[in-house]
């Protein structure tokens, strides 16, 4: 017993541990921000999953075609709003269900990556470190928040941006209309299914611009299973922050360093653990996390349910 | 007031559509539909190949021969067919119910544990091993779907996400009992050294194979159509089926006509994943899968086959009888292809293009019927 307390200090009190969790929480925020704004708006996007894996695929092989950082944000930007594109005109322009969409999406674009990644093998590097003068010097979350790679950063502004344009625009408002009471926001003479659309857009964006951001952060070469169900988790984080921006980001942070335990325990080699255990470990917590929260807390009253006007 | 009275129109609308469908969809028009779009997926994907360097002929020809064409393989496609019709099947029943059950490939993996487990253990007559290992398949993916289910309604958990995050757990659980010689683990006498693979089903616990022209396959193609026909029969013409038509449709309605969300979606759900692990014992004991063991990714994408091949029937039955055949196709066509040195990745491309693309028709049609319903019954008002 005080050699597994030990186990867990020597855990806990390592860096690797804590950027390993920023990395993997990084990636969530960036996705689960833009399924909070679908989900607000009332789709339950499934296919984020596939905006993240055909973003992150786009920035590497741009990347690889011109070598700049810059153009492989943006080619895993428009990655994700293709996707998000093809998302939103299926189940909100054509009757077709969402989750139907969504889940043949996901499936179509693994299809499509692991095809393509098998015939072009994109490479792509990581980028330079940067620290953030005094900031990084903080002993813990120092080198976890500010000594990543660069386009860790991008998520600074990503947030409050989201923050700002939720709750604090015109278009905010409206999504949140569109989600709570589609028939209202109807006859107050919204058109619901296209700011459904947007909404689903701007989920493409940021889980695209996440995808592009997290081959850089992260990893030395892509794989198709970079993702490997990321997006799920990070459609679970906004139902366990109970569709709060707040509470999603807690809820990525939560996952983020559940994930990175499954990856540092194994490196300290303790027979004790078994793999198996790490593996399944951060499902197991975010479906336990939601059984426990997602009773307490009010979803968007129009949440996955389609609108159709009764005349048109 | 006014919602009531936009309901009443929309409800009328609805109704008008139903009749309409009859009328204004003339056969050749859907069918016309329908080619365009499988006609465009195709097309798309030959893109794709061409784009990469590929030959297009090449990849359809080797996915033709080998799904089709080459002598004994039609038998083999069948076989691949079993557990993704099955699948399928359990996908209808829950969506009927309308819930959204996307973990059928974590249930058809702790079926097939579960079936691996007793197929090996148990002892006695071979025909009755047979039925003990898929009863517990049954057993073992209804208990996955069921830990949704209950979650779904006790808890309000979206059972999307549920299922699906189950779905990677259960290939953990079934990883962890793979190391373990007292779950599923094979002795160290039988099996490479270091290989994680269970103990291989003795010969008379298998599923028997029949020849037919050349072709094998093995007689629970035979099966699975009588319990998709048997399927067919208690939906359309049971109570049962008609609760859970109507829980589907509407679960206001539903409820104030006594129909218990929670007994029925629970139950929905676990008859979905009772098919989902029947699905996996099958793949065990019928041999088109491997050779009667348990290996680690035993699932191979079945799971997921089968909820597409639901998907594109529309909740159909019989319907995804022979959309389960066209994904055995695809699947078996798409060993062919690794053996002609292509990329065996199109095979997916080309699965998911095509059910993007029949997603469509039906939605074009309705769209456009409802328009024509809504103007009819504004005229008579």
């Amino acid at each position: 017993m005080g050699e597994f307390f030990a186990a867990l200090g020597d855990i806990f009190s390592s860096d690797s541990m804590y950027i390993g969790a920023a990395i993997a929480a990084v990636v969530l925020v960036f996705a689960a921000s833009g399924e909070f704004v679908a989900e607000r708006a009332g789709t339950i996007n499934i296919s984020l999953e596939a905006m993240m894996l055909g973003g992150a695929f786009a920035a590497a092989v741009m990347f690889d075609l011109t070598g700049s950082a810059w153009l492989s944000l943006l080619a895993g930007v428009v990655a994700g709003v293709l996707v998000s594109w093809v998302q939103a005109n299926m189940s909100h322009r054509l009757p077709a269900d969402q989750f139907v969409v969504g889940l043949v999406l996901n499936v179509l674009v693994l299809g499509v990556v692991g095809f393509l990644a098998g015939e072009i093998d994109p490479q792509s590097n990581r980028m330079r470190v940067i620290e953030v003068p005094l900031l990084s010097d903080i002993p813990g979350l120092g080198p976890a928040l500010f000594g990543q790679r660069w386009p860790f950063y991008v998520v600074y502004p990503v947030v409050p941006v989201v923050w700002w344009l939720v709750y604090r625009t015109r278009w905010g408002l409206e999504i949140r209309a569109v989600g709570e009471d589609p028939n209202a926001a109807d006859v107050s003479g919204l058109h619901v299914n296209k700011i459904r659309r947007q909404a689903i857009y701007f989920a493409g964006l940021l889980a695209g611009l996440g995808g592009a951001c997290f081959v850089f952060v992260a990893t030395d070469s892509f794989e198709d299973s970079l993702i490997g169900g990321r997006g799920f988790v990070a459609i679970a984080a906004v139902i366990f922050g109970g569709w709060t921006l707040k509470g999603t980001i807690a809820g990525c942070t939560i996952f983020g360093l559940v994930v990175s335990l499954g990856l540092t325990i194994p490196g300290l080699r303790y027979e004790a653990i078994d793999s198996s255990f790490l593996d399944m470990a951060p499902n197991v917590v975010t479906i336990v996390a939601m059984a426990v929260f997602a009773k307490r807390v009010r979803q968007p009253a129009a949440l996955a349910r389609p609108f159709r006007r009764g005349l048109k | 007031m006014s919602d009531i009275g936009e309901h009443a129109i929309d409800t009328a609308a609805d109704e008008v559509v139903a009749a309409a469908r009859v009328r204004d969809g003339s056969l050749a028009e859907i069918v016309g539909l329908y080619a365009v779009s499988i006609a465009a997926a195709l097309v798309l994907a030959g893109i794709l190949v061409v784009a990469t360097g590929g030959s297009w002929q090449d990849v359809y020809r080797a996915m033709i021969n080998g799904s089709l064409r080459n002598p004994g393989r039609w038998g083999g496609t069948l076989g691949a067919t079993v557990p993704i019709l099955v699948v399928a099947l359990g996908t209808i029943v829950s969506g009927r119910a309308g819930l959204v059950n996307i973990g059928q490939e974590g249930q058809l993996v702790m079926g097939a544990a579960f079936g691996a487990y007793v197929g090996v253990r148990l002892g006695g007559p071979g025909p009755f091993v047979i039925v003990a290992l898929c009863l517990a398949g049954v057993l073992g993916g209804a208990i996955w779907a069921g830990i949704a289910g209950v979650l779904r309604y006790t808890r309000n958990v979206p059972e999307v996400l549920t299922t699906l995050l189950l779905g990677t757990v259960a290939s953990s659980v079934v990883g962890f009992g793979l190391k373990r010689s007292w779950l599923l683990l094979a002795p160290a006498a039988g099996r490479a050294n270091r290989n994680q693979v269970s103990e291989q089903l003795a010969a008379d616990t298998r599923i028997p194979r029949i020849t037919v022209f050349g072709n094998e396959f093995p007689i629970s193609v035979f099966i699975s159509v009588a319990i998709a026909l048997v399927l067919a029969v208690v939906l359309a013409r049971t109570v049962a089926g008609f609760r859970l038509g109507m829980l589907g449709l509407n679960p206001r309605t539903a409820r104030r006509a006594g129909v218990s969300e929670t007994r029925y979606g629970i139950g929905a759900m676990l008859v979905s994943g009772g098919f989902a692990g029947l699905a996996g014992a099958l793949m065990l004991a019928g041999g088109d899968f491997g050779s009667y063991q348990l290996v680690s990714n035993f699932g191979a994408g079945i799971g997921f086959a089968g909820l597409l091949a639901a998907l594109v029937a529309r909740q159909k039955v019989i319907a995804a009888i022979f959309v389960a055949f066209v994904f055995g196709c695809l699947r078996t066509g798409s060993n062919f292809l690794r053996a002609g040195g292509l990329s065996t990745r199109i095979a997916d491309v080309v699965q998911g293009l095509l059910v993007l693309a029949l997603l469509v028709p039906p939605a074009l049609l309705y769209l456009r019927q409802r328009r024509r319903a809504v103007a009819r019954a504004q005229a008579r008002v």
